[in-house]
């Protein structure tokens, strides 16, 4: 957290002492009640502003949201979000497994050992079923995120894989398999935002918005109500932006179920039309959307809070031009979203590029 | 608080739901209010056992040795016929839309609800 943190201040022009805000996430590894204080403290620094943010996955984005309306209010100059877990190496794999299956329902889920996997799998089944996607269409987006990951030097995954790979994995949570599903891994990742540009290369919250439907995969609504949808509406109509206008996507992708369905419901996609488009080319790094182009969770890792934030740096590298080898022609707006809980918590934030 | 159901997550052979008297809307997490109106007058009831499938997930990989053990064991959602949504084992032949009736099988230490395809 600390590097990460390192890194973000000094990439912003800023000195530790500039930063008067500081968001952090939740760790399962090494819970606190106070994270936030924990690491301002370690860091060296006082903040007149810090809490922790608890969202699932779409904490990172919950946290710039926040940021971006306590900088806009005046509270704060320049907040601080920085999140990192050692999800891998800090726990064996049956503990990471049994303490994210724990936000299930206590008396009514946990119980029947459930699994997050088992949960993204009952969407899945029935989003197979209503809208006729099969097992190999969501492989794609596990072969799109892996083609992705081979150009970042950082990602926990970089080896080639085909849609045959995905089906001939080991059964999870069956229709999910094990490369349907983000690893474990140990990382961290941290973002400057403040109210004023500091660098030279600027980019702008231009417009965010969340929706939080229901906590368990039980309460859920129908797959046609579900909350990406009411987020990206309000997002839209808070600003006038339309998807015609968004260049770059990064979308959460804990699953291929996940990643298929938000992109459907933001309306990157027709429902059920995700794969095709990903066959085509329009998700890769010369089509017409580029997504995730780090890798996603899929591929680039999944450390908790600062694995979705993972999608947050890779946008801010390519609107600013510094994506290297993965960068694309226009970034010039993008589509961020999460997703917390299973479905349960939704944030959209539109980044435009100031010049 | 109120009292602790007498339903399978309690170890008893049975589903329990809550029906508001006042807006009579169902509800299966059991509260102390009515989460749709507010209302505290509730009905507990018990349910049918019957219902239809509406999502289906095949766990080949548990979290814990108990639930290891069991491997692999289907979780169903099943949409019950008194109105509410549910989680809980069955069959592994299940597919959505089938129209399901539940018994009561040990799980890990548990008695879980295990839907079957109706005879």
């Amino acid at each position: 957290m600390s590097l990460a943190a390192e890194l973000a201040i000094t990439d912003a022009g800023l000195k530790r002492s500039d930063i008067d805000g500081v968001l952090c996430g939740y760790s399962t590894v090494s819970p606190h009640i106070m994270l936030a204080t924990v690491f301002a403290e370690h860091f060296g620094i006082r903040p007149s502003y810090a809490h922790a943010v608890q969202v699932g996955g779409a904490t990172g984005l919950a946290m710039t949201m926040l940021a971006h309306h306590l900088v806009d209010a005046g509270l704060v100059r320049h907040v601080l979000i920085v999140s990192g877990e050692n999800r891998l190496t800090g726990q064996s794999r049956d503990a990471a497994i049994a303490a994210l299956a724990q936000v299930g329902h206590p008396d009514y889920e946990v119980p029947l050992g459930p699994t997050i996997p088992a949960y993204y799998g009952l969407v899945a089944s029935r989003y197979m079923h209503e809208y006729g996607v099969t097992q190999e269409d969501l492989a794609e987006f596990s072969v799109l995120m892996r083609t992705h990951a081979h150009d970042h030097p950082g990602a926990q995954f970089q080896e080639p894989i085909t849609v045959a790979d995905v089906m001939a994995s080991k059964p999870v949570a069956l229709p999910l398999k094990l490369l349907d599903c983000c690893p474990v891994s140990d990382g961290g990742a941290a973002v400057v935002v403040s109210r004023q540009p500091t660098a030279s290369a600027r980019v702008r919250v231009r417009g965010c918005a969340q929706a939080h439907t229901h906590q368990h995969v039980t309460a859920a609504p129908a797959l046609s109500e579900l909350g990406a949808k009411l987020s990206i509406a309000k997002a839209k109509a808070s600003v006038g932006v339309a998807i015609s206008d968004v260049r770059y996507a990064a979308v959460y992708d804990s699953f291929t179920i996940t990643l298929a369905m938000l992109l459907e419901e933001l309306g990157l996609a027709e429902p059920g039309e995700a794969a095709a488009l990903v066959r085509s080319g329009h998700f890769g790094r010369d089509g017409d959307m580029p997504l995730n182009t780090h890798g996603g969770l899929l591929s680039y890792g999944h450390c908790g809070v600062g694995g979705a934030m993972a999608h947050l740096v890779e946008t801010h590298l390519q609107m600013t031009g510094r994506a290297a080898k993965r960068q694309v022609r226009d970034a010039s707006l993008a589509l961020l979203h999460g997703d917390g809980g299973v479905l349960s918590s939704h944030v959209t934030i539109f980044l435009e590029r100031v010049r | 608080m109120i009292e602790p159901p007498a339903d399978w997550t309690h170890g008893h052979a049975a589903i329990l739901y809550q029906c508001c008297s006042s807006c009579r809307r169902v509800q299966y997490f059991r509260r102390a209010f009515c989460a749709a109106c507010g209302s505290t007058k509730l009905d507990e009831r018990p349910a049918s056992g019957e219902g239809t499938v509406y999502a289906a997930a095949l766990v080949c990989r548990a979290a814990t040795q108990e639930t290891a053990a069991h491997t692999p064991y289907n979780i169903v959602l099943v949409d019950t016929k008194e109105g509410f949504r549910m989680m809980a084992h069955g069959a592994r032949d299940l597919a959505i839309g089938d129209r399901v009736s539940a018994r009561f099988v040990p799980f890990a230490g548990h008695i879980v609800p295990y839907f079957e395809k109706m005879k």
